[in-house]
């Protein structure tokens, strides 16, 4: 019998730190993930900094300049309709076009984890119920119940902020529910309920670490969802309003220009798309790295 | 079998309800009431009060989703406030249009999600699949308003094939399956087709990867059967599952064209929700919405069963 004579080995001291360090040094031997993140930053830190780098100011117009090519004199990507730089209102419609895409998975993740967690662990009726109201939302396809609401309330930025949190709530809600109902039912926290832990401390101590991981790798593939319909809201006149720089207005404000100036019309969507493209591979990259350890 | 469709349909009954109390409650999100957006601007606070209450706006809301819903269920979606016809018209027009479109989507869609699906499923890590996948992810990052404005760009500004809007040579009329308006589908059709290619591609090869590496596949293989009847039996194992993807890609199109009906001018669900939205035509923006969710709520509902039928292994409770 040599697995009683062998000694046990020491318990690895595996701190939340270990965990996180595997994750982060799988991430970086990702080629594609580590690509998809420093574009994500160039464009989060181009949009922070804007003032700094945008060589010219984003809502100076010049009736002479309009619709001029890319590579033209003082304007390296073109100008818009109203003769502004296409480059600086690149830079300067990161701003918004981050803001109206991230705010609501940020908010999302917040509610819908909530509720989520909140079902999963207490079970029996309450999470039937919050379920099956979770369900009703299902059966709307994401960009029509995103119009829907925001059509109702009207044109906005907040508007379109709430009606995106509300399409992605139940979303997020029902992935926590799902994860934890299934720790719920795991042993260690059989054990902590038998030995006398609260239903708040298990869930801060058991649930908690072990269910916010694949939430989080959830939520930011569902950026990439956000940026697109934030952006579509806005190209349909839904959400942000004229003068502003946001991709998706702009795409809008351009389109009469597809028989002049086709590539400055187009350059706003790309950046859309740059984006969208570039959290969604950044997202499928944290989901292998984290996925390792389960 | 028959106990679970049953129970599947019984099932739906619950969900469209609440699918039904969200579109009646959307009216009721918006700010100040329904019918300030039509009223005139002098109306006196008596004649706010008649039009308030021959519209039965003064009643509580659970009266009011009470007699609405009794009204839907007999097919009545109310007047559009925008030209007073009955909303039910206006909407089974425009879904008919847009269901050409999205079925047309679906089809090109999932022909060429299942090809590339089996081909990179069968070559595993070969540079066909590679290209599978930044197809699928392709697929599901490209904000298609924007790919619609590009293929315009290409298509119709540079080349000059393709006819950028509309449905037909008589701009925004109903669609008609002859020569001259199939010209105007293949753009928008070609569009919306790269979300559900990327999908279904995405699924295809992971069945195929799947089913390949089943023990039944090494016992056809073991005795003697040749490449294509083991490519058959790979066929009929995954098609269950990619008949279901393609149908709710089917109903997600439906749903979320607007934005590509939107850039192509296509006289669809997308075009009139657009247009309900700007003239604040409330009861036109619930009608549409209704129909649409409940079309999507049905096809769910047949998928599900359908899938049932063809693969009696899945009994999703």
């Amino acid at each position: 019998m040599a697995a009683i004579a062998e000694p046990l080995a020491p318990a690895p001291a595996r701190t939340s730190h270990g965990y996180w360090s595997g994750v982060a040094m799988r991430l970086t031997r990702d080629p594609v993930a580590m690509v998809a993140l420093a574009i994500i930053l160039a464009i989060v830190l181009a949009a922070i900094f804007a003032p700094l780098i945008a060589p010219a100011e984003p809502f100076r117009g010049s009736m002479i300049r309009r619709l001029k090519p890319i590579g033209f004199p003082g304007y390296p990507l073109g100008s818009d309709e109203l003769g502004r730089d296409m480059l600086t209102r690149l830079i300067y419609g990161g701003r918004l076009s981050l803001f109206i895409g991230v705010t609501p998975v940020l908010c999302a993740f917040m509610i819908g984890a909530s509720i989520g967690i909140f079902a999963g662990y207490l079970g029996g009726w309450i999470n039937t119920l919050l379920m099956r109201i979770v369900d009703v939302f299902f059966a709307f396809p994401s960009v029509l119940l995103a119009i829907a609401l925001s059509g109702a309330l009207g044109a906005g930025i907040l508007n379109s902020i709430v009606s995106l949190t509300i399409v992605f709530v139940p979303q997020i809600a029902r992935v926590a529910e799902s994860v934890t109902t299934q720790i719920r039912s795991r042993d260690y926290v059989e054990a902590a309920r038998v030995s006398g832990a609260g239903a708040f401390t298990i869930v801060r101590v058991h649930v908690l670490g072990n269910v916010l991981g694949p939430i989080f790798v959830y939520a930011t593939g569902l950026i990439s969802v956000s940026m697109i319909l934030a952006s579509g809201l806005s190209f349909l006149g839904l959400g942000v309003k004229p003068p502003e720089a946001e991709w998706g207005l702009m795409l809008n404000t351009l389109r009469t220009a597809i028989y002049t100036q086709p590539m400055v019309a187009a350059l706003p969507g790309m950046m859309i798309f740059l984006t969208s493209i570039s959290f969604n591979l950044f997202s499928d990259g944290l989901r292998s790295a984290m996925e390792v350890k389960q | 079998m028959l106990l679970y469709i049953l129970r599947r349909i019984l099932y739906v009954t619950p969900v469209a309800l609440g699918v039904s109390v969200i579109c009646f409650l959307l009216v009721h999100l918006a700010p100040g009431d329904p019918l300030t957006a039509v009223m005139p601007i002098d109306a006196t606070a008596q004649q706010q009060a008649e039009m308030r209450q021959a519209y039965g706006f003064d009643r509580p809301l659970p009266v009011q989703y009470g007699i609405w819903l009794w009204k839907v269920l007999r097919g009545d979606l109310g007047h559009s406030i925008a030209t007073g016809r009955p909303v039910l018209s206006e909407v089974s027009r425009a879904v008919g249009n847009s269901l050409i479109l999205a079925s047309v989507a679906t089809l090109i869609g999932f022909t060429f999600g299942t090809f590339f699906g089996f081909v990179a499923g069968y070559f595993r890590d070969s540079p066909l699949d590679k290209a599978a996948s930044a197809l699928s992810v392709f697929g599901v990052s490209v904000p298609h308003y924007w790919l619609g404005i590009v293929m315009v760009i290409i298509f119709s500004a540079q080349l000059g094939w393709l006819p950028p809007t509309g449905a037909g040579p008589d701009g925004s009329g109903n669609w008609r399956p002859d020569a001259e308006h199939l010209r105007y589908i293949i753009l928008p059709a070609v569009t919306m087709s790269v979300i559900p290619m990327g999908i279904i591609a995405r699924t295809v090869r992971a069945l195929v990867a799947d089913i390949l590496g089943q023990e039944f596949v090494q016992a056809l293989r073991a005795k003697g059967l040749g490449e294509w009847g083991v490519f058959k039996h790979v066929v009929t194992n995954a098609a269950p599952t990619a008949l279901a993807v393609m149908g709710l890609q089917l109903g997600y199109l439906l749903g979320g064209s607007i934005l590509i009906e939107t850039v192509f001018a296509w006289p669809g669900s997308g075009f009139l929700l657009n247009a309900a939205i700007f003239q604040r035509d409330l009861p036109l923006l619930q009608g549409t919405i209704l129909v649409l969710a409940m079309f999507f709520v049905m096809l769910n509902l047949i998928v599900d069963v359908l899938q049932t039928v063809l693969d009696p292994r899945i009994q999703r409770a």
